[in-house]
């Protein structure tokens, strides 16, 4: 941990009293703050550069042009996907999904068709699939997560029963963003590639986390933001294997994605741009580009362990408080950064605003997951999440206003 | 602490813990739900209105179930006890009244248990939670009246 020590003098964000007390930032899971070299990163692309890109024939078109491409050609590298042309950018995970779910789902899916996703799902994962097999007469099944208070993850057993030659796409999250589980993402994949459906990951939890991999992951598709990892918000990348992306008609048009326009017919560029219609948000790109050079200066093996074992640390303390039901797996090796937990009787929105009075951010809520906090019996959780810039101390003074708003509230 | 005990005073978390009509009405003849969509609360609001000259006229009974933080809790046990009796004109009087007071932390002096959530205006994000169950009781004060057992909770 002590490797990591040093990187709070990176994030300007950090470095405020809110009230009397120094910001202690544990909503990591809903956005990261941003280091001095990203924000510069942008302030350098305004103050020299700004320009449209693609068309520009100018010099600052073509520092714009470079510095979007050199983007694009970043993230690649970032995930190891074969080739440049695999990145889509877009406004985040949610564009990214409901870019496959529109355009992929609206020409492939018919009615008998099954769109299999899991109880575990962000709604971003989930209502764009609703929408799309309510358009298209498909079936949304759901593989349902095991054990008490979800502990045992997805359930495989039925997983694979669930995996019926019907099934066109598999779409699930990498890390719940309510739970902390890890999923075994390329055994998933191997499952779904078996039955004969393409994959879509939902990486938002992830990608700033850990090492990423789609050729090891096995993917056909994998969606994730850059605001969660260090990056600007309102960029986000679409990874889809290069025949899939080609095969697939634009869901938005206009300019930028155009070969050649006659009055009453167009064809399209190829993937990426073909997808990328309108001004993109080049500051954006720039930005993550400079967010993914620099996690990867801290190193991303170095990220998993520092932000599992704080939520591991996390996990033991909230354990001892009276009364708390901590969801998730038990395991600190199938939990990534975060710890979701509830009192019987006191409700998360009041744990949220006492602990705002002693500075700490914390969430609360149903995290996007109805359906999974109805399962569980919950109408709401708190949320404690963990980043790069986290110390174990910040998770002492979290659970010394705990104790203090359990007394208050007389548990 | 000081905003917090304005925000928690000893009334709003007494309802918190032992809420007033805090049960389903089987001779309801109104029930509507409200959603706060950023939390997940959801509350119910059961009437029963009283009729006079064949129409309805009067709260006869109100009780509310769902759940909630402290906040949206208290607010709604402390409105059964406020709303019963008065017509549904009295009932959106008495709604201003509260929500001014939620907004702008300042009460009559001589206003009953609701000024104890002047506090709530120091917390902007929870204003929310403080008029849920309003919302619902108003909603429930629009519709015409239904047998006992077939308003949808």
């Amino acid at each position: 941990m002590s490797s990591l020590a040093r990187t709070r003098a990176d994030f300007p964000t950090l470095h405020q009293n809110v009230g009397p007390h120094p910001l202690v930032y544990l909503d990591n899971a809903a956005t990261s703050h941003k280091p001095r070299a990203v924000i510069d990163a942008l302030a350098r692309y305004y103050e020299c550069d700004n320009s449209n890109v693609h068309r520009g024939l100018h010099a600052l078109s073509m520092r714009a042009t470079d510095g979007f491409d050199a983007a694009r050609a970043r993230a690649a590298k970032f995930i190891n996907a074969a080739d440049p042309a695999e990145i889509v950018f877009t406004r985040g995970t949610t564009e990214s999904i409901n870019l496959v779910a529109q355009s992929w789902g609206a020409a492939n899916l018919r009615p008998g068709d099954v769109i299999l996703i899991t109880e575990m799902e962000h709604h971003s994962n989930l209502v764009p699939w609703q929408q799309i097999a309510q358009r298209t007469g498909a079936t949304l099944r759901y593989v349902p997560v095991a054990g008490e208070n979800a502990q045992h993850g997805l359930d495989l057993d039925a997983l694979d029963k669930l995996l019926t030659p019907e099934v066109k796409i598999f779409a699930f999250t990498h890390i719940s963003n309510t739970l902390g589980t890890i999923n075994p993402a390329a055994d998933l994949c191997a499952r779904a590639r078996k039955a004969g459906a393409l994959t879509l990951l939902d990486a938002a939890q992830s990608i700033g986390h850990e090492p990423l991999d789609v050729r090891a992951i096995g993917c056909d598709f994998l969606a994730f933001s850059g605001h969660k990892m260090c990056g600007p918000t309102g960029i986000g990348v679409l990874y889809g294997r290069r025949e899939l992306l080609d095969a697939m008609t634009p869901w938005q048009s206009g300019g930028g994605m155009i070969a050649n326009v006659e009055y009453f017919n167009t064809t399209y560029k190829p993937s990426p741009e073909r997808f990328e219609a309108g001004t993109p948000d080049v500051s954006g790109a720039i930005g993550l580009h400079a967010a993914m050079d620099y996690l990867d200066a801290l190193g991303r093996p170095l990220i998993a362990a520092h932000d599992s074992a704080l939520a591991a640390q996390a996990r033991a303390a909230l354990a001892e408080l009276p009364g708390i039901r901590i969801l998730g797996p038990l395991q600190n090796s199938k939990r990534s950064g975060l710890v979701s937990f509830a009192f019987k009787d006191v409700h998360a929105h009041d744990i949220v605003t006492f602990a705002d009075q002693d500075g700490i951010a914390l969430r609360g809520g149903h995290h996007c997951n109805q359906p999974l906090m109805r399962k569980l019996g919950l109408p709401s959780t708190t949320r404690a999440s963990f980043y790069v810039y986290n110390t174990p101390e910040e998770i002492d003074i979290l659970i010394k206003s705990l104790r203090k708003i359990l007394k208050f509230f007389g548990s | 602490m000081s905003e917090l005990n304005d925000l928690y005073q000893s009334v709003i978390l007494d309802h918190n813990k032992r809420p007033r009509n805090r049960r389903k009405l089987p001779t309801a003849t109104r029930v509507a739900t409200g959603d706060n969509p950023t939390c997940g609360d959801q509350c119910t609001v059961y009437l029963r209105m009283e009729h006079a000259n064949g129409a309805p006229d009067r709260i006869a009974e109100i009780t509310f179930d769902g759940s909630g933080c402290a906040i949206s809790q208290a607010s709604a046990s402390l409105m059964t006890t406020q709303l019963k009796g008065k017509t549904p004109e009295e009932a959106a009087t008495t709604f201003s009244e509260f929500a001014e007071i939620v907004k702008t932390g300042k009460a009559p002096e001589d206003f009953t248990e609701l000024a104890a959530f002047a506090g709530v205006h120091a917390f902007p994000a929870r204003i929310k939670c403080a008029t849920l169950a309003w919302h619902a009781a108003l909603e429930a004060l629009k519709q015409p009246d239904q047998s006992p057992g077939e308003s949808a909770a």
